[in-house]
């Protein structure tokens, strides 16, 4: 099986959906001529012309309403942010109109819109572009939220959130888009809403999403090694829909948890995971359930220390043997 | 007076030739607060000297019927919301209740001149578009009421109607937040090919947002046929035109962007807006470019009906306005004069709108709420079509 990038496997995905339906257009920032600020849509301009691959302005509300606006009317528009970290120069065209549209119009009207870029900290470009808005993005009904952790399930997953008839934010990583794995030639989809478990084990469920579930696997060496300990690795691939099901089956199972993601703890996914479980699996647990997450304030920028800020091997590692106590 | 003038902001143009001051206030700033109208020294774009609206090409080719519907629709829009403005008073409807009385002949005339492909897009003042473009009170009021047979299930209320069979992509809550919306139709008709465009409506109070000016950069950039339309009727709630926007006048605006622009005087008379707009629409159409309009129009209620009214002006304004521009006064003056109207069809049209508006608030009182079930329904398209669901996993939580 080919061995494609992160970065190969969402330009492969925007592409055969380009190829598929002629109403998929990519806009953003630089995506055209300058082949994207990091190189997603290299390539697309030349094969696909500017109808298809348009350049928009620096102009966050403007262009994602007008992509709104424009998926209102049937297009499906995929929005590259260039930082998803600039979706809050668009919150209003997001939350209120994207996310609204149906609900207010009783649903006469979709919005079949994707919004992508890359959501992470961890590149030290400080607080202003280092927003992981994943719970922001799934408080709100009517959004869908993808965090893709590798090549096979960013492909599948966008192919699947272009189709999809709701608006899904797809949340995406700068530092995994180099990170390369098995990904089959042609078309696949990954369902929204199905976690993958990506390691099997008894003593205790390491679930995340995201670049975090990456470091979670390490961490579930190391365990394994030093301890003897055998942790499971959920990926939740999609916070709304979310795979509950797997969640609870997971917890169940291994009687302790541990989320991790690179969010900040205030109202974190992993807070909802951990209401969920001890709502629906109290009884099953050993321990309470912790979280990791970065330290909870806005992204430093000295690169040393933003390293100790975000999730880690070490730290998740730490994490689960203090679960484990 | 709660504030002294800041003497600091009062500048002469002989002070600002003096340089004394930095050279951004290029304009004459005033002192504020400031209650007065528009200058009236402000030299019109548009000069009405010799215009007849009447002759318009678009005019001239209107039959009796065409003008006997004009007509008829300004009333069954003020009637509608005579109707509305009775039922909010016996605590039927809730929130707000923004009304569009005065202001009939804009929606009447701009829809007037729609073709197939023609879409509109508007903010919370809604009501007039929405009959306009040919939406029923029925599911109107039912909306207004909370009613499940609401034209958005009782989802949206009076702010938000939306009825995409008829090109009508609502009626919006944020002030300027349709703007962006409009453009993105322009844009999907330009997309898919077609003669079309979007006209996007907005109040006075919303020029001064960033979206609004994001979308006309867009549109001009790109050529969208898309017309912005400016119904400036003087105030934003409670704060004037000259208490919020900077600049000679709104529509000028447009010339940043290198945009077609033009005020229309004569907001009131619908003939001059289906004159003025068709131009815009012909340009939009055949070469796909925007423009921006200012409609000069008048709101004779409060902002929502329940506001105070005394703050920002006074009835005589009001009154000066209703006597001389009103709207239906007008063209039923016009159409009396030309024999297009008589009395008794003046009469009849209005009983029949009254009626048509009283039966809407029958219907919408008879009509029962929404059920508890129904909240959650309309959020996702996938949880409403279950059959062609490809996501797995839980969409709500408890
Ligand atoms: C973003 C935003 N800010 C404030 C409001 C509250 N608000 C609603 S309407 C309005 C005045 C808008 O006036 P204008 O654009 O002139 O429209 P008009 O009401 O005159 O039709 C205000 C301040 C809002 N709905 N949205
Ligand atoms: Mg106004």
């Amino acid at each position: 099986m080919p061995v494609i990038t992160y970065r190969e496997a969402l330009r492969a995905a925007m592409s055969e959906e380009i190829e598929r339906d002629p109403n998929v257009v990519l806009m953003g920032e630089e995506v055209a001529q300058f082949n994207g600020a990091y190189k997603i849509s290299e390539g697309m301009l030349a094969k696909y012309g500017p109808k298809r691959i348009v350049d928009t302005p620096i102009s966050e509300a403007g262009f994602i309403g007008m992509g709104v606006g424009a998926a209102m009317l049937g297009l499906r528009p995929v929005m590259e942010l260039m930082f998803f970290s600039f979706y809050s120069v668009a919150f209003d065209q997001i939350f209120n109109n994207a996310a609204n549209i149906r609900y207010m119009s009783g649903g006469l009207i979709n919005c079949p819109i994707v919004i992508r870029g890359p959501a992470n900290g961890g590149t030290n470009v400080g607080a202003t572009h280092s927003h992981t808005p994943e719970s922001i993005a799934a408080y709100h009904p009517g959004i869908k939220v993808v965090v893709p952790s590798n090549a096979y399930d960013a492909k599948g997953l966008m192919k699947s959130a272009i189709r999809d008839n709701d608006p899904v934010m797809f949340l995406e990583n700068t530092i995994l888009y180099g990170e390369a794995c098995e990904v089959p030639d042609g078309e696949y989809l990954v369902p929204l809403g199905k976690a993958s478990v990506m390691r099997e084990g008894t003593d205790i469920s390491i679930i995340g999403h995201g670049r975090s579930i990456q470091l979670a696997l390490k961490a579930a060496d190391l365990l394994k090694q030093k301890h003897n300990i055998n942790a499971e690795v959920v990926d939740l691939r999609s916070i709304r829909p979310l795979d509950v099901e797997t969640i609870l089956n997971s917890v169940k199972k291994t009687s302790r948890c541990l989320y991790v993601e690179e969010s900040k703890p205030f109202c974190s996914v992993g807070a909802m995971v951990a209401c969920l479980i001890s709502d629906q699996a109290f009884d099953y647990l050993d321990a309470p359930v912790k979280r990791l997450t970065s330290i909870d304030a806005p992204a430093i920028y000295s690169p040393p220390l933003e390293k100790l800020q975000l999730p880690s091997v070490e730290r998740i590692y730490q994490a689960a043997l203090d679960t484990l106590k | 007076m709660l504030f002294k003038p800041q003497v600091s902001l009062v500048f002469d143009e002989v002070t600002l030739n003096n340089g004394i001051f930095a050279s951004n206030y290029y304009f004459k700033l005033k002192a504020f607060p400031v209650t007065k109208k528009p200058s009236s020294t402000k030299k019109p774009e548009v000069t009405n000297l010799g215009y007849d609206a009447r002759q318009a090409p678009i005019n001239i080719k209107l039959g009796q019927d065409e003008k006997i519907a004009l007509y008829r629709d300004m009333v069954r829009i003020r009637r509608f919301e005579e109707r509305c403005l009775r039922s909010y008073q016996q605590g039927k409807i809730g929130g707000f209740l923004h009304l569009y009385i005065g202001q009939e002949s804009i929606a009447v005339g701009c829809a007037s001149v729609m073709g197939k492909d023609d879409h509109i897009i508007t903010a919370y003042r809604d009501h007039g578009h929405a009959l306009a473009v040919g939406m029923g009170m029925n599911e109107m009021m039912a909306e207004n009421y909370g009613k499940i047979t609401g034209c958005s299930k009782g989802k949206g209320g009076s702010m938000h109607y939306f009825d995409p069979s008829r090109n009508f992509w609502g009626g919006h809550g944020i002030v300027g937040g349709q703007i962006p919306l409009g453009t993105g139709l322009a844009y999907a008709l330009k997309y898919k090919g077609l003669k079309g465009a979007c006209m996007a409506f907005m109040g006075d109070g919303s020029v001064n947002q960033g979206a609004v000016h994001e979308s006309y950069n867009l549109a001009a950039l790109w050529s969208l046929p898309v017309v912005f339309i400016i119904e400036n009727n003087g105030y934003s709630m409670g704060t004037s035109q000259e208490r919020s926007s900077a600049g000679p006048s709104l529509a000028q605006r447009a010339e940043g962007y290198g945009m077609n622009w033009a005020i229309i005087e004569d907001g009131h008379d619908v003939l001059a807006v289906r004159d003025k707009v068709g131009q815009a629409l012909k340009l939009a159409h055949d070469k796909s470019l925007p423009s921006v309009l200012e409609i000069r129009t008048y709101r004779y209620r409060g902002h929502s009906v329940a506001d105070p009214d005394t703050t920002y002006r006074d009835k005589a304004e009001i009154e000066a306005y209703k006597s001389t521009k009103d709207p239906l006064s007008v063209f039923q003056l016009s159409l009396l004069a030309e024999q297009t109207l008589t009395d008794e069809l003046i009469q009849k049209i209005d009983e029949s709108a009254r009626a048509e508006a009283e039966t809407s608030a029958q219907f919408a009182d008879a009509s029962p709420y929404p059920s508890i079930e129904d909240i959650k329904k309309d959020v996702y398209w996938e949880i409403d079509n279950p059959a062609d669901r490809k996501s797995v996993g839980a969409l709500f939580f408890d």
